[in-house]
């Protein structure tokens, strides 16, 4: 006994409008001719280089943060999207889920902190320059050795273990007496270079410098990891995230590229954390709470987990909409302090309507549609 | 012989699901692993291919101990396994996939030659291949999941349950690719639920029972064996 009723005709909503420009944009941007495509490029990197001059960003209207400098803003948006971009490999390619990337942040700003700052007990005071090496080294080692043990294992280990090893490095920071605590370290030294007239190009000031060369940064770190996705490795990283079984039966040795994946998401957190501490001068326990961590994971995931310009977009909007809200009162109420209230709500919102993220990989999405198909059939 | 296996025993946690496998496949054949579900046929396959470690007994192939040998390093050696169900790359498009399967390669003609190989074998693949792997049939995925261990050029090629979950004419054109695959020249060991056809297509069967082999013969022994035929192929 089956009866059939007719679905009523659907109405086009707003959001299939939406989707359908979207489309829309997409198909147009892959069938531009190439120079076209190059010329957009150029010209979005430019503005984003042209971004932190106030004889620039006043023209811009709401975009210029009202309760904060937006220069420095700019700078935490910068180290905010290099983090993404880091994580966007550990989670996004090789699907390994890393709830204590903040940690490697810590691990990278401390490691230059102890080695430069004249509060540091090894007063071994070197340039900036001579340190940086030294703390994506010192990340990724930990990352090695974070990973060595708990990525054999399948599952959630991986995520209680980096939880874990996140909230270490922070209460080591906070109690540890080599680590200095609140008190910190100060006068952490400015990467070199120097103006014609003898001034310096970083100082705590100008945030312009700092945020001009993280954003240079980031273009040879996403050029890098673009070319990485494209070689063997991208192609062991996707597989090992879409079936790690099947990518070991296919002969992928798939401890390794995890760890790859993993050691290299630290480096650059670690290398993120060296320009943080550089930047601020100072460096204390109350940098790395575990907060940073999800929101850098949540702004993954918000961007579309799996896509660079996805991880950017996403690092970028949530980095900028946090501090966005400060200084702007409502009935009184300061919403900066509800910044995280629509956080949450932002991502609720996405999780229903969008669970690929605002810039899905195409493959992710395809995965996201089979998964759906296995629990309805597991059901 | 190119696989011998002695006296393997394999544990799930505290469930032992092995007890002392012993079975070899010799160059050029066909053998088949039947038994009911539950039996311990895709643990056999895991063993093999690496995937579970074993507790105990001995694995060679070619020769050589390869027991302890990690399962990316067994593909190398030429032993691939094409996993049951949904063992396909869900996001990569066929192709992708079958490239995927070359991964210990580098030989860039060999690797076309065996493309075209694959895409002949199996021409709905070539239809689809810049289809996703996870929009494909149940039948479409299982001959992806064929195709794709067959583009490591296995001397070894290791089958689990090709013919799960297909209709009766699919199941009967697999097994027809699965013989040409053999007369091409690669031995395939087999495991399957479809006992009639399974026997049909082997040069020699192994029967598992509760992580045990009870009995061996060649496929058309097994096929006329009284017990093999009230217990698997459904006629008393």
């Amino acid at each position: 006994m089956t009866t059939t009723i007719d679905p009523p005709e659907r109405r086009e909503t707003a959001a299939d409008k939406l989707r359908q420009g979207r489309h829309a944009i997409s198909e147009r941007w892959h069938h531009a001719p190439r120079w076209v495509r190059w010329v957009l490029l150029v010209a979005v990197i430019a503005f984003f280089y042209a971004l932190p001059n106030k004889e620039f960003y006043q023209y811009l209207g709401p975009i210029p943060t009202p309760g904060a400098n937006f220069t420095q803003v700019m700078f935490t948006v910068s180290i905010y999207v290099l983090l993404a971009v880091g994580l966007n490999i550990v989670v996004g390619f090789a699907g390994l889920l890393d709830l204590g990337y903040f940690g490697f942040f810590a691990v990278g700003a401390y490691t230059v902190a102890v080695l430069t700052s004249p509060s540091s007990d090894l007063k071994t005071l070197w340039p900036w320059l001579a340190v940086v090496a030294i703390a994506i080294g010192l990340t990724m080692v930990s990352g090695v050795m974070l990973g060595t043990p708990t990525l054999r294992l399948r599952g959630d280990y991986l995520a209680l273990v980096t939880l874990g090893f996140a909230e270490m490095i922070r209460i080591a920071a906070v109690s540890s007496e080599f680590l200095k605590g609140q008190r910190g370290f100060n006068q952490i030294p400015h990467p070199p270079g120097q103006y014609a007239d003898g001034r310096p190009w970083f100082g705590v000031l100008d945030a312009r410098p700092y945020y001009w060369l993280v954003l240079t940064l980031i273009i040879l770190v996403v050029i890098g990891v673009r070319n990485l996705t494209h070689s063997r490795v991208g192609r062991a990283w996707i597989s090992i995230r879409e079936d790690e079984d099947a990518a070991q039966l296919m002969g992928v040795p798939t401890f390794k590229f995890k760890l790859w994946a993993f050691a290299s998401g630290a480096a650059i957190a670690g290398l993120a954390g060296a320009l943080f501490a550089g930047k601020q001068n100072f460096v204390n326990s109350q940098n790395f709470e575990l907060l940073n961590s999800i929101i850098i994971l949540a702004a993954v995931i918000f961007g579309g987990s799996g896509n660079i310009v996805g991880a950017i977009v996403g690092g970028g909007l949530v980095a900028y909409m946090i501090e966005r809200f400060r200084g702007i009162e409502l009935f009184g109420i300061e919403l900066y302090e509800y910044r995280f209230l629509f956080f949450g709500l932002v991502l609720v919102v996405m999780m229903i309507f969008r669970p690929q993220g605002l810039i899905p990989n195409r493959r992710r999405a395809a995965e996201f549609k089979d998964r759906r198909k296995e629990v309805i059939v597991g059901e | 012989m190119l696989l011998e296996i002695e006296d393997v025993s394999l544990l799930y946690g505290r469930i032992q699901a092995l007890h002392g496998i012993s079975l070899t496949v010799d160059e050029g054949e066909i053998v088949a692993l039947i038994g009911a579900n539950g039996a311990g046929k895709s643990t056999t396959m895991r063993a093999i291919s690496g995937i579970r470690p074993v507790a105990s007994g001995t694995i060679k192939f070619a020769g050589e101990d390869i027991t302890k040998l990690r399962a990316d390093l067994r593909v190398r050696r030429g032993l691939c396994q094409a996993p049951e169900g949904r063992g396909i790359f869900p996001g990569m498009t066929v192709l992708e996939n079958l490239d995927m399967g070359a991964y210990t390669r580098r030989d860039k003609a060999g690797i076309a030659q065996d493309l075209a190989r694959v895409l002949d074998l199996f021409p709905r693949l070539a239809e689809r291949r810049k289809q996703a792997g996870g929009t494909l049939s149940g039948g479409e995925q299982q001959m992806l999941a064929v195709g794709r261990a067959l583009m490591s050029r296995p001397k070894l090629l290791l089958l689990d349950e090709p013919s799960m979950g297909l209709a009766p004419m699919l199941i009967q054109q697999i097994f027809t690719i699965i013989t040409e695959i053999n007369q091409q020249g690669t031995t395939i060991l087999l495991v399957e639920q479809n006992a009639q056809q399974a026997l049909a297509r082997a040069h020699r069967a192994y029967v598992l029972e509760t992580g045990r082999i009870v009995k061996s013969g060649t496929g058309a022994d097994l096929l006329h064996d009284p017990s093999v035929k009230e217990a698997y192929l459904g006629v008393a």
